[in-house]
């Protein structure tokens, strides 16, 4: 297990290699094979380092308290504060670990094929390496602030890989558009790093977490703000995750991130740097598990967020704008396990939904190369017979995501809607079955325009353009052997956790030595206390609703085509909001991106007016008093100065006339003045 | 006996025809004498007094007096007559080398 450090280590050489010797040898530049090589490479080995780390946390050297700490150097010691480089694996980081190396070699090898011949392979793949790095920090870091700094750092790859086609403006706008989003988000995040040092004194997970019970009246303390100090902890920590895990209101960077190259698309923006918000506030669930009201807050904005941006991923006819909002949809769902205080549904949502989405996304990119760069679906159709292996791993990571049994989708997506159903947070109430039926329609809603994308993309008559037809083929190896992987894992990715029969799920088993604490102080979950009737009647109610979302796709775009067309011009309002996504990016920029500016217009007019005209007037002041004292200096001070020697002239002129070399003259002076002192003397006697 | 007062009259009226020629004349040579007659004047006061006050020390100053002059007299004689032959003239309005 001390061969934990070295998993993201080695992605750091690999950015090294890359990045460096890329940066300063033209030559190095063009040689694909050496890049991929290095970089493929590192994630190769990397991956089967963690195979092994995680084999030997399972089975070998199970820690007493599953927590497996390894500690590499003093970081930050400063009085009383320290921050060490650690890097931490218990069952949680350990699930994280396992999506993140492992899907993320996967998509690297897929990004050999995909990005083949691009100008800036190494840039790409040293990017990707990068990324992996910082999202490793993030995941086995075992303090909050290593984890903000791989948070931070995965952000800027995410902003670096949106941006990637940088000759493409709306590439650029994108990438901004991530960056400063995400800048509100993080924002939350360190505030609440902050609070979290000032209540406990350390930013060590293990030592906050074990702190949290003797730290309770503190936490417990009621605000000004009318919330206990966890709730604002808590709350703090949560906009953070809104931010990185695209959730309402700050959902609005992840469909744009789409104008990155597709494989950025399933390895960051599916499924592994969106996970960062749902993996942070499964970690910090002690302190979720004291703020009841934090957890409603969760829940909620996870369910309005799957409903809101499932129902506009139905109407889209962008294939990955279709699959980005279903991200962002499932995100919610994610959040709305963590919220009803089923961390560890979220979390198996999280592995399984890292699988299908990833497959999908690839399966798109496959797609995307066939069509040389096309992305409407209105311009596809019947492309199952030219790439059959693509279709059928796209069936499957389809299945799995609509939540049709035996698919991975399935167990986690049920779990979540069951546990939500039997939530008991006492602030959440009734409100609770609300949060299901929201749950559940944006269930159908999946199954709906997933299948709409399927039929659309790979069923029917093929409107391909007549010239990109001849060229449709099924993609090189290196792209499909990713898909078949992550297309077998989307069919038996959930069997780790199936539900009812006793002992037979053993996803939630193992991430029971994390979320145990939970359970048993606040009672968030109770494990079978509701009967297993229940259960299999929401069961076989999630597997209807999604045959039925499933069912309906399939009768509006393969059988009654003329449906959708006109269902959109019978309800033109609704389909016009939905099509253009509510509107939403459009509020934002009238409402914050205009209001900033006129505000920033606003403190530069009164900067160019007040502030300016104040500097002004002083150099204006200067320039008249130094006018005034030039006038002084120069006319009376050297005035008087000029005169004394003026006079002095005068006087010696006048006085040289006296001396005319006349002896008389002189004598008559001398005795002029002989007289005047002996008239003086006499005077004076 | 003649009284004091006449003597110092003489001498008043010799000092002021002195001075008169010191300052008008041009010639040298008359400047010279006008110079001797102005001492002269000065040496009646010094002997006036003295007899006057019966004290001697006037009498030894009139002999310093004739002493000094018959010297000035001797080198102011020299001296003009290496002017005059320099310029052939002993007319001071010819010297005015010192003017300012």
């Amino acid at each position: 297990m001390e061969l934990l450090c070295y998993i993201p280590l080695l992605f750091a050489v690999g950015f090294i290699i890359n990045g460096a010797v890329g940066l300063f040898s033209e030559k190095y530049r063009s040689s694909e094979n050496i890049i991929h090589t290095v970089a493929c490479g590192v994630a190769i080995i990397s991956s089967a380092i963690a195979l092994y780390v995680l084999a030997d946390f399972i089975f070998l050297n199970h820690p007493e308290n599953g927590i497996f700490e390894q500690i590499i150097y003093q970081w930050i010691p400063a009085g009383n504060f320290s921050v060490e480089i650690g890097f931490q694996l218990d069952a949680l980081s350990a699930v994280m670990l396992f999506v993140v190396t492992f899907v993320g070699m996967l998509i690297h090898i897929y990004s050999t094929g995909y990005m083949h011949g691009e100008s800036g392979y190494y840039r790409f793949f040293a990017y990707l390496n990068l990324f992996m790095f910082s999202m490793l920090l993030l995941v086995l870091g075992n303090s909050f602030l290593l984890m903000f700094v791989g948070w931070e750092g995965v952000g800027l790859c995410s902003y670096l890989l949106i941006g990637f086609y940088i000759k493409k403006k709306s590439a650029g706008d994108a990438g901004k558009k991530a960056f400063v989003v995400n800048r509100i988000g993080d924002f939350g995040f360190i505030l609440g790093i902050f609070c979290i040092y000032s209540v406990f004194g350390t930013l060590d997970f293990t030592s906050v977490f074990s702190a949290v019970a003797e730290k309770e009246e503190v936490l417990m303390h009621m605000t000004p703000l009318g919330i206990t100090v966890v709730t604002a902890i808590t709350l703090a920590l949560f906009v953070g995750a809104t931010g990185k895990s695209a959730q309402i209101p700050l959902y609005v960077w992840l469909p744009d991130a789409m104008e990155g190259p597709t494989p950025v698309s399933a390895l960051i923006h599916a499924a592994t740097m969106v996970t960062a918000g749902i993996y942070m506030v499964a970690r910090c669930h002690p302190l979720y598990d004291l703020a009841p009201i934090s957890l409603t807050v969760v829940a909620t904005v996870g369910a309005l967020t799957a409903i809101f941006a499932a129902s506009i991923g139905l109407v889209q006819n962008d294939i990955k704008k279709v699959l980005a909002y279903s991200t962002v949809s499932q995100l919610g769902y994610m959040f709305l396990g963590c919220g009803v205080g089923a961390y560890e549904a979220g979390i198996f949502h999280l592995m399984t939904h890292a699988f299908f989405k990833a497959c999908l996304f690839l399966g798109s990119g496959s797609v995307i190369h066939a069509m040389g760069g096309e992305q409407d679906m209105r311009k596809m159709g019947a492309l199952k017979e030219h790439m059959p292996r693509t279709y059928w791993t796209f069936l499957f990571a389809t299945l799995a995501i609509a939540g049709i049994p035996p698919f991975a989708g399935f167990f986690s997506k049920d779990e979540i809607l069951f546990k939500t159903f039997t939530a008991e947070n006492p602030v959440l109430g009734n409100f609770k079955y609300f949060l299901w039926f929201l749950g559940a329609a944006a269930a159908f809603m999946t199954a709906f325009y997933m299948f709409r994308l399927v039929n659309m993309t790979f069923k029917g008559e093929s409107r391909v353009p007549e010239e990109t037809a001849h060229h449709l083929h099924e993609s090189p190896l290196n792209i499909t052997f990713p898909l078949m992987v992550l297309g077998i894992l989307s069919l038996v990715g959930g069997f780790v956790g199936i539900p009812i029969i006793e002992g037979g799920n053993k996803f939630h088993e193992f991430l029971s030595p994390v979320f145990s604490i939970a359970e048993h102080s606040e009672g968030a979950v109770h494990e079978g206390a509701h009967s297993i009737g229940l259960e299999i009647t929401l069961m076989v109610v999630s597997v209807a609703i999604a045959v039925a979302g499933m069912m309906l796709a399939n009768y509006m775009y393969l059988k009654n085509k003329e449906l959708p067309k006109k269902l959109a011009e019978k309800y033109k309002q609704m389909y016009r909001v939905l099509l253009n996504k509510y509107y939403v990016d459009e509020f934002y920029e009238a409402v914050f991106v205009n209001g900033v500016k006129k505000l920033s217009r606003f403190f530069w007019r009164f900067d160019a007016s007040k502030i300016d005209g104040l500097v002004n007037f002083s150099s204006d002041f200067t320039v008249g008093a130094s006018h005034i004292s030039n006038f002084w200096d120069a006319y009376v001070v050297d005035g008087m100065v000029n005169g004394v020697a003026k006079m002095v002239k005068f006087f010696s002129r006048e006085g040289r006339k006296i001396q005319s070399g006349l002896l008389n003259s002189y004598a008559a002076i001398m005795l002029a003045g002989v007289f005047l002192l002996v008239s003086i003397l006499i005077v004076m006697m | 006996m003649i009284p004091l007062s006449w003597y110092l009259l003489l001498s008043a009226g010799l000092f002021v025809i002195g001075a008169i020629g010191v300052i008008t004349r041009k010639n040298a040579l008359v400047i010279l004498m006008s110079i001797e007659l102005m001492l002269n004047s000065a040496g009646i006061n010094f002997i006036a007094f003295s007899s006057y006050l019966r004290d001697v020390t006037g009498q030894i100053f009139v002999v310093m007096i004739i002493a000094v002059a018959a010297s000035e007299a001797a080198i102011g004689l020299a001296i003009i007559i290496s002017m005059f032959r320099n310029k052939g003239s002993v007319s001071f309005d010819d010297y005015q080398s010192l003017k300012g």
